[in-house]
């Protein structure tokens, strides 16, 4: 009986259970009526530019980056240089090339060993799973891997980090619960001086970029690096969470603000979310998207591609 | 972002001022600010785009409140009605009458499950049950002894299983089991993150319902989510039957649209909200709060907020003359209530109020908005007589006032009572009485210091 101007909300579910099914619906037709308009079965039309909104701002574009791929679209429209739908599947597709470019860089190579990676985010973004992935992956390559458990807030962390270097077969370098990771850190890197291995990679506790002092504590750990270490931290990764919205871009903001972000993991990507908030960090920040993760086994870490990533936000 | 929106806004408000009543064009400019700042704040498209239309059938010819400008009124109608959408404060929560009764926590990976699992075990045992945690999320690496680790914190026992007892199934009917024997009356079952589109182990949960008979299943979500809350949601909601949502992670600046998304796809309820990884950094869910952060114009709204005070408090004068004169009338009653509502719950309300003498009594009783909806649509469907004069509604006029309002007679019937008692109250805070409530000498300096108080909209004592 409570009636809201999406129906009623409490007392009539089946009025809410219409336009769940409507929501369905459109969503369905959409995908087909994308699909005429992109084969060339229509013109160019205000209707066919709400249909690309709608598929953009779907894929967590964000409205910004929206409006700015359309409105270039729009002035060619009115320019007459585009006529018909089939052409605009390539120029939306060179639209977010261009923003991506760049984003396919690899880690660079560090020259004197050990490299450092250090691995931050919010939390529950994936950092310690993409952790075991890329100790996996670096050992396939035939480089040897120490992992730092400078997590020492959440519950189990360390535990959870000491499960992935089992499963790897990597030595977790690591103290108590409640330690100052900055301590740990040390540890871990003059353990990995002597033992002349080629990577440390370090996981740290999420943080909201919001928390100053968890921040600066960030900070911190890399001035503590960089005093074992000179170049250290050599990589500095942030792990996004494909299913996050427009506060992504803030994330990368904060963080490499912080701590110097060198690239991003962007995670969860076997989900039925899209990512695209990247496409609104290259722009900004012209950050290189390192790596994906499509899964929770050791080998579910790809290398970023721009093609095939613009390619599933048309899915 | 903020500072352009408002100013872009401004912008809006100072061309616009001064016309008097919603039209297609004045509400214009300020529709597509708010549908950029929904879509910024990750509301899902669709639901931006139904929410857009709806508000302007809405609005279209309403009068323009005299202290605000039409882009202001359309944002006030916009935040009333995801207020509306959001719910209530629904941190009720169901118990089965068969203890112990079994929640299930579900959701997608890395989402907050296992930390909202022992934050809602503390909150329970704050709250008089006796609750038992246990994990059935076998697959990743050290997520039992998080739960453990957790349950050690915060003092809650834990099932944590015997030899032998590899799956969730079995792990969840012992837990069970140690519930029933040991006396305690919930159990709380913590699950592995899935994906929405893994059908095993969608499977596996749905083979957990049907074991357990769960009274409550919380969808656990991330208040960063974005566009995809829709789809996650409605398919967890389409495979358990989800009966209410805790949204986590809402101490950062997230502004936490998904909210609006998973209610409009599921239709139930948001129950509690994660602020911190500390187990007790955990609060209800309160819809104003979400709907001002959604629309992220907290200086608007609170401009807006302002302004409707201004206008108001006029009216609270004439309301406090009209009880004098005893003219407090149905119609008097049903502008509190719109009022109450316009700024929120009335718990919010009496937050602002001094916790002294009968008012500290009144801050434990818990109104419902559905309640105040009912009661709107039950003075709507009388006459204005009857309005004016409530002794001439007798037994033929309550059936018709039922019927029109969807409501029974017994409805109208405790309205009505609600009513005179109001009417009674208020008469003896208006008469002085207030004063000898907060008791003793001091009572009447209280009652001065109130007098002179901002009072809130609504309360015309
Ligand atoms: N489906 C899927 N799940 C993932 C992926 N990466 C991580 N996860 C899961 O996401 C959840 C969180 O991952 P963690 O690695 O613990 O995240 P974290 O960032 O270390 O979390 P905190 O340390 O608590 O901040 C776990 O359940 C992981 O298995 C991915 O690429 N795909
Ligand atoms: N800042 C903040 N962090 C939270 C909140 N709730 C949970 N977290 C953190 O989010 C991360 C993931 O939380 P978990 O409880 O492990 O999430 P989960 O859903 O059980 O994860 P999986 O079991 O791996 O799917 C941890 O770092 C938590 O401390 C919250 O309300 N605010
Ligand atoms: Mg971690
Ligand atoms: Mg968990």
């Amino acid at each position: 009986m409570i009636q809201t101007l999406f129906g009623s909300v409490e007392q009539e579910p089946t009025l809410l259970e219409k336009l769940k099914s409507g929501v369905q619906k459109t969503r369905a037709g959409l995908v087909t009526r994308l699909e005429d308009a992109l084969s060339g079965k229509k013109e160019i039309d205000a209707d066919l530019l709400d249909e690309l909104e709608y598929t953009l701002i779907s894929a967590d574009i964000g409205v910004s980056t929206t409006n700015e791929i359309l409105d270039r679209i729009r002035e060619r429209v009115d320019r007459k240089l585009i006529g018909d739908a089939s052409e605009l599947r390539s120029l939306i597709r060179e639209q977010l090339l261009e923003i991506l470019e760049g984003s396919e860089r690899p880690m660079p190579h560090v020259f004197e060993p050990p490299a450092v990676v250090m691995v931050v985010g919010v939390n529950g973004a994936g950092k310690t799973t993409t952790i075991g992935k890329l100790a996996s992956r670096f050992q396939g390559e035939g480089r040897s891997v120490l992992l730092c458990a400078a997590d020492t807030f959440r519950a189990a962390a360390i535990e959870q980090l000491e499960v992935w270097g089992e499963r790897t077969g990597t030595e977790v370098i690591r103290q108590k619960p409640g330690s100052d990771p900055s301590a740990v850190l040390f540890d871990a890197l003059h353990a990995a001086r002597a033992r002349k291995v080629d990577y440390v990679i370090v996981d740290t506790a999420g943080r909201l970029q919001t928390k100053t002092n968890l921040m600066a504590e960030l900070e911190k750990m890399r001035r503590t690096a960089s005093r074992v270490i000179p170049d250290a931290p050599h990589e500095v990764l942030l792990v996004l969470d494909a299913t996050t919205g427009q506060n992504g871009l803030e994330q990368a903001r904060k963080f490499t603000e912080s701590s110097g972000v060198t690239g991003i993991v962007l995670t969860k990507l076997d989900g039925t979310a899209k990512g695209g908030v990247v496409v609104a960090i290259a722009r900004e920040l012209r950050l290189p998207i390192r790596y994906i993760g499509v899964g929770e086994q050791a080998g579910d870490l790809l290398p970023f591609e721009a093609e095939s990533f613009i390619a599933s936000l048309f899915e | 972002m903020f500072d352009n929106l408002s100013e872009k806004l401004q912008r809006v408000f100072k061309n616009l001022r001064g016309e008097g009543r919603l039209t297609a064009e004045n509400m214009d400019a300020a529709l597509r600010e708010i549908r950029v700042a929904l879509l910024e704040a990750d509301v899902n498209f669709r639901v931006v785009k139904q929410l857009i239309e709806a508000v302007k059938v809405k609005a279209m010819g309403e009068e323009v409140l005299q202290a605000l400008s039409p882009s202001q009124q359309v944002i006030a109608i916009v935040r009333d009605e995801l207020i509306k959408v959001l719910g209530s404060h629904e941190s009720k929560l169901r118990f089965s009458n068969d203890p112990p009764s079994v929640f299930l926590i579900v959701g997608l990976q890395g989402s907050g499950k296992t930390t909202s699992t022992g934050k809602l075990a503390r909150w329970l045992s704050k709250n008089g049950h006796r609750p038992l945690v246990v994990s059935v999320d076998i697959y990743r690496p050290a997520a039992r002894e998080q739960l453990n680790v957790i349950a050690k914190q915060i003092n809650i026992p834990i099932y944590f299983g015997a030899p032998g007892e590899a799956l969730p199934v079995d792990l969840a009917r012992s837990a069970k089991l140690e519930a029933t024997n040991s006396g305690r009356d919930v159990l709380l079952v913590d699950t592995a993150g899935r994906l929405h589109i893994d059908d095993d182990l969608m499977g596996e949960l749905q083979q957990l319902k049907e074991l357990l008979g769960p009274v409550e299943i919380l969808f656990v979500a991330d208040a960063m989510t974005g566009q995809d809350a829709v789809k996650s949601a409605e398919e967890f909601h389409k495979r358990l039957g989800i009966t209410g949502v805790i949204l986590t992670k809402m101490d950062g600046d997230a502004r936490g649209g998904a909210a609006l998304s998973i209610r409009h796809v599921t239709g139930q309820p948001l129950k509690f909200v994660g602020v911190g990884e500390k187990p007790d950094a955990f609060e209800p869910f309160y819809p104003d709060r979400a709907a001002s952060r959604i629309l992220g114009m907290g200086d608007i709204l609170s401009f807006i907020e302002k302004a409707e005070e201004f206008v108001d408090k006029k009216q609270a004068e004439q309301m406090q003359q009209k009880l004098m004169d005893n003219e407090f009338t149905l119609e008097d009653f049903r502008n509190q209530i719109r009022q109450m509502r316009k700024i929120g719950s009335l718990d919010s309300i009496l937050k602002m109020m001094p916790q002294v003498g009968m008012l500290k009594e009144l801050q434990n009783v818990k109104v419902d908005e559905g309640e105040m909806t009912r009661v709107v649509a039950i003075i709507d469907s009388m006459t204005p007589r009857e309005r004016n004069n409530h002794m001439i509604i007798n037994g033929n006029r309550r059936r018709r006032i039922a019927k029109g309002s969807g409501t029974s007679v017994q409805d109208v019937n405790q309205l009505l009572k609600q009513y005179t008692q109001t009417r009674k109250m208020m008469k003896s805070f208006s008469g002085g009485m207030l004063g000898g409530m907060l008791g003793g000498k001091s009572g009447g300096k209280m009652a001065g210091k109130l007098g002179k108080m901002k009072l809130p909209p609504g309360f015309g004592f």
